[in-house]
């Protein structure tokens, strides 16, 4: 998220699109209400479903799942042909007047894909920009010529008309006139809009793209870096923005330090290939100091048991080019490549896109750990559906854990926030935190190779571990604040160090202070710091994230002494963009940040000089403006309507292409194995003729995992059910109520049918489509069981719930840019339990 | 009027005990029940699921979770909770969870509950075992590339920021690249 929960209040318009905050973030809604009641905010609600969300919304505009971009680019045509953007931000702060390569080619002249494919992926030598001898990036600042960014962007959604966009959507035409009209009011200095998103967007072929059309739209009216304002990235799971900040993702070390690959053998060769480089003279181009950044993360995995060098040799490196990520990882375990696994407070036979593969895949290990608060369908998958035990060689270790109530520590919300929490009783029996688990069985595994021997050794015997002694009891008890400590940052060694906003001004540091701000941090040494952006975090003033404070100096809803935000406590990233270039607030009664003659005051400011240094706000991207033009995803620099893989149309109606060419498609020969199967794909499949989506509901999480055993809960939501409209039923004969089969090419689940009008048939270009939708909590290891008796040590839990896991039907395809899989659309049939 | 949330809570205790749906308003009515947190110690949490970040009080007497309540200081919620925050309470007490490790030896029909030392302990055995027999120095252009290839790791978003760090320079200490988890999918 660029701002947080509680910047919704300081919104204008709200858009609701790609997600469902009334049921699955449902506290933040208090935060849409408020723009409702205080500011007379208007709220649109875009899904193919009426949502919760829907309900509140002052307008409320029906869509086919997977065409977001197409009716978000229609947006960009109506905000530039009515002339609506926020000229100055645009012209200022945007790539909008970049001169780009008129060798470019793009969809709407080539066939629907950007020059330079080869295969399914780009060669980008047309995506780049003209540059001058001097390497400066050539610019029209009257935006008029025809190769700037501006007039390009103008081009390409040109073909985006309503007419074609609705017939695309099935959205009607005055709703998408009506939502255009109201979003693109927000281009006025003093209006803010902003756009809330989950997993509605992320899981797509096109997911990254449609974001980056949001963003456009975010940056042609200036509602980047404002209050009120920004892209919110709403996460589905308390820490997953913390998780991923920490790396635990195969394309990234902690702080989004890209992971290396085996071409760039050395730390210095790493260092350059990753330090983004601009001739823009006043662009402060913040990731220069990338160098202090590995170096530091280096040092705190190895501390000063070996030299940087050393340490970045002992490192893993990915094969260039290759991807390890979620569906590749399990089509290897499918293909026999892994003999351990470790689901650590996961349940990917729940959670997994196609998870009878998933499942498939579990019983080609020799061993698995599973730890979890309860007992789980990963765990017990030996003992699931269609499984013959004695037939399954995996040796499973199911450990418990403690809850978030059991133990200390911290988490970062999705506004960045970092926030700690205290231990409120023990654990279950033995029981233990997680880290705790972890400590034992890294001195456990050092042991052995300390013992005896083994290749590489250095590299795990080696590293730093200093989280806290074996106590009595026989275990080590792990130390989450020494753990904070160590990933804020300390010095190595006794150093003076010029202050980094202040030249000529020394402050002399000891070994083991902590490194104040991630600007103090080295590149020689003689740092360490576990994440870099949360630099600050656990520094000389104690743990931030403990901070309680209530006051709100600001006005606005930033309450910057309630915990910390990672970067730097700033709490809406991009502020400098909410002052003109004189250091002006775009809108005085709604500042963020304010130059009092001396100082910014308001939030901690973001990428701006003093007023009238001309420097441009952007300084994490290396020409130091936002990217209207962005040639650095796989997929293409603006983003482009394609249909889902699985997808009721017979082609594209915006180009001859019908799929995003850069996916990764896993029925290619070589790819994927015998269980990747699709529908739908070159022409309409009449055995799968309806979408589906996948979804939440308020009273569960995730897979159910913890929610399936809480019994308050599965009275409110007991079962698998599957929503559809009036007509659908009555097409197929379906009452409400009715007992179930949702079926894809992957598999089949039972569920309840909702006969409800919050689905309505869409019209798409003539034709009728229906659209089903189903939750995804579920699984069989809390079903009733009539027929298996229950070993002795199966967990039975006090409420049954219904149904299996809707992944038994999603596919597997990927995103192109991220390989999320595409799980919001997909084709099913729908036929009455016989 | 400047009411303190325990003053709060008292008043509109006694407000609803005298505010007659049936009950006789005399004046032993108005002593309410005795809170159910009276003598409890709290502490604050953060709730599990989504990713608001709503504040949590926890009430535990004598190590037990007696109540969980919204947090009204968080400038966040204010005190709201939504089902899921306002159910973790049986998260923590619940005859479900799981208590002891359980052990499935290799085609084994039924689980079995183990120590944990012996879990841990068999569990590093694997580890080595795995890493020993995939390990890569090279890859197959003859770049260095350090990595164990025959073991994987999925999670987790459900474990504090701290532990996330650690996990991720444990298994990178292992040599993993097949590290993923929630955020991918």
């Amino acid at each position: 998220m660029t701002n947080h929960w509680i910047d919704f209040k300081n919104a204008d318009v709200i858009l609701i699109m790609g997600s469902n905050p009334a049921s699955n973030h449902p506290v933040s809604f208090k935060w849409v209400q408020e723009a409702m009641d205080k500011r007379g905010a208007k709220v649109i609600c875009v899904d193919p479903r009426f949502t919760q969300s829907a309900a509140k919304a002052h307008v409320y505009a029906p869509m086919r799942s997977g065409t977001d971009i197409a009716i978000l680019g229609g947006m960009i045509k109506y905000i530039i042909d009515n002339n609506l953007y926020f000229a100055e931000y645009v012209k200022n702060y945007t790539n909008a007047s970049y001169l780009v390569n008129p060798a470019l080619k793009m969809p709407g002249d080539n066939n629907g894909v950007y020059s330079g494919l080869e295969g399914s992926k780009y060669n980008k030598d047309t995506w780049a920009y003209q540059t001058g001898g001097d390497g400066v990036i050539k610019k029209d600042p009257s935006l008029q010529d025809p190769n700037c960014v501006l007039q390009l962007l103008k081009k390409h959604y040109s073909r985006y008309t309503i007419d074609i966009v609705s017939r695309i959507s099935g959205t009607p035409k005055d709703k998408l006139e009506e939502i255009y009209k109201i979003y693109a009011s927000t281009g006025k200095p003093d209006k803010a809009g902003v756009e809330l998103y989950a997993m509605g967007w992320t899981q797509h072929t096109v997911g990254t793209q449609m974001i980056r059309t949001m963003c456009i739209i975010q940056l042609l009216l200036g509602n980047m870096g404002i209050a009120g304002g920004g892209v919110a990235a709403m996460r589905g799971e308390s820490n997953v923005q913390g998780s991923t900040d920490h790396g635990l993702l195969f394309h990234i070390w902690p702080g989004y330090i890209g992971a290396p690959t085996a071409s760039l053998k050395t730390l210095k060769e790493f260092n350059e290939k990753r330090i983004p480089t601009t001739k823009e003279k006043n662009s402060l181009n913040w990731l220069k100091n990338f160098p202090k950044y590995s170096a530091s993360f280096l040092r705190s995995m190895y501390g000063t048991n070996a030299t940087l060098e050393e340490a970045y040799a002992m490192m893993p490196k990915l094969d260039d080019g290759a991807n390890y990520s979620w569906l590749v990882l399990f089509d290897q375990m499918y293909k026999g490549k892994f003999t351990g696994f470790f689901a650590w407070g996961m349940n990917p036979a729940c959670s997994g896109a196609n998870a009878n593969k998933v499942r498939q895949a579990l019983g080609k290990l020799d061993w698995m750990v599973n730890v979890n608060l309860f007992d789980n369908e990963t765990g017990s998958f030996w003992r699931g559906p269609g499984m013959d035990p004695t037939k399954i060689k995996t040796e499973v270790f199911l450990l418990p854990c403690a809850s978030s109530i059991e133990k200390e520590g911290s988490l970062a919300n999705s506004g960045r926030l970092m926030q700690w929490r205290y231990k409120a009783v023990n654990p279950p029996g033995v029981a233990l935190p997680d880290g705790d688990i972890m400590s034992e069985l890294f001195f456990k595994v050092r042991g052995l190779y300390e013992k005896q021997g083994g290749p590489h050794k250095e590299a795990l015997t080696k590293l730093t571990w200093p989280y806290g002694k074996k106590t009595l009891d026989g275990h080590y008890h792990y130390d989450p604040h020494s753990v904070a400590k160590e990933i804020n940052g300390f010095f190595l060694a006794d150093k003076k160090v010029e202050n980094p906003t202040k030249k000529g001004d020394f402050k002399e540091f000891k070994k083991g202070d902590p490194v104040p701000t991630f600007a103090w941090l080295q590149d020689d040494g003689s740092t360490s710091s576990g994440c870099w952006v949360y630099c600050g975090s656990y520094a000389d003033k104690g743990n931030m994230a403990a901070r309680r404070g209530t006051k709100d100096a600001s006005g606005i809803g930033l309450f910057s002494e309630w915990a910390w935000t990672w970067p730097v406590n700033r709490r809406i990233i991009y502020n400098g963009a909410s002052v003109d270039l004189n250091g002006k607030p775009w809108d005085p009664k709604r500042p963020v940040i304010t130059w009092n003659g001396e100082k910014w005051v308001g939030d901690v400011p973001d990428g701006v000089g003093d007023p009238g240094s001309g420097r441009p706000p952007f300084i994490m991207k290396p020409d130091g403006v936002a990217s209207l033009f962005g040639p650095g995803l796989v997929d293409g620099p603006f983003p482009e309507h394609y249909e889902p893989l699985e997808c009721p149309v017979e082609k594209n109606l915006m180009s001859p292409q019908k799929h995003n060419p850069a996916i990764r498609r896993f029925d290619k020969p070589g790819v994927g194995s015998d269980l990747d199967v699709y529908s739908g794909v070159t022409g309409c499949d009449p055995r799968f003729p309806f979408i589906c989506s996948t979804y939440r509901v308020s009273e569960h999480w995730q897979t159910g995992v913890l929610t399936r055993w809480c019994p308050w809960l599965v009275e409110m939501q007991p079962g698998m059910f599957v929503e559809m409209s009036v007509e659908l039923a009555k097409e197929r004969g379906i009452k409400n109520g009715e007992k179930v089969i949702v079926k894809s090419p992957r598999g089949e689940v039972e569920a309840t049918a909702i006969v409800t009008p919050r689905f309505k048939p869409f019209n798409i270009d003539g034709n009728i489509i229906h659209e089903v939708g189903i939750p995804w909590h579920y699984g069989w290891i809390t079903q009733a069981r009539p027929k298996k008796k229950y070993g002795k040590l199966d967990k039975k839990p006090q409420v049954f719930t219904y149904g299996d896991s809707a992944n038994l039907l999603t596919p597997t395809i990927g995103d192109a840019n991220t390989m999320i899989p595409e799980s919001k659309a997909f084709m099913v049939n729908v036929v009455k339990r016989g | 009027m400047d009411v303190s949330r325990r003053g709060f809570l008292k008043i509109s205790g006694a407000v609803l005990a005298t505010s007659g749906i049936g009950i006789s308003l005399k004046p032993v009515s108005a002593h309410a029940q005795p809170l159910k947190i009276k003598y409890t110690k709290e502490t604050t949490t953060v709730c599990p699921y989504c990713s608001v970040g709503c504040s949590i009080i926890v009430s535990t007497r004598e190590g037990k979770v007696i109540n969980t309540e919204g947090d009204p200081d968080s400038p966040i919620n204010k005190g709201s909770l939504c089902s899921k925050g306002g159910s973790i309470y049986q998260m923590s007490v619940n005859e479900n969870r799981l208590g002891k490790p359980l052990y499935r030896a290799p085609n084994a029909t039924e689980w079995k509950e183990v120590e944990l030392e012996w879990a841990l302990e068999k569990i590093a055995e694997n580890i080595k075992k795995s890493r020993d027999a995939s390990f890569k120095s090279k890859n197959d252009k003859g770049e260095t590339v350090n990595r164990t290839e025959g073991i994987a790791s999925v999670g987790s978003a459900a474990m504090d920021l701290e532990e996330c760090y650690t996990y991720q320079k444990f298994l990178r200490g292992l040599g993993l690249v097949y590290i993923e988890h929630q955020a991918r999918i």
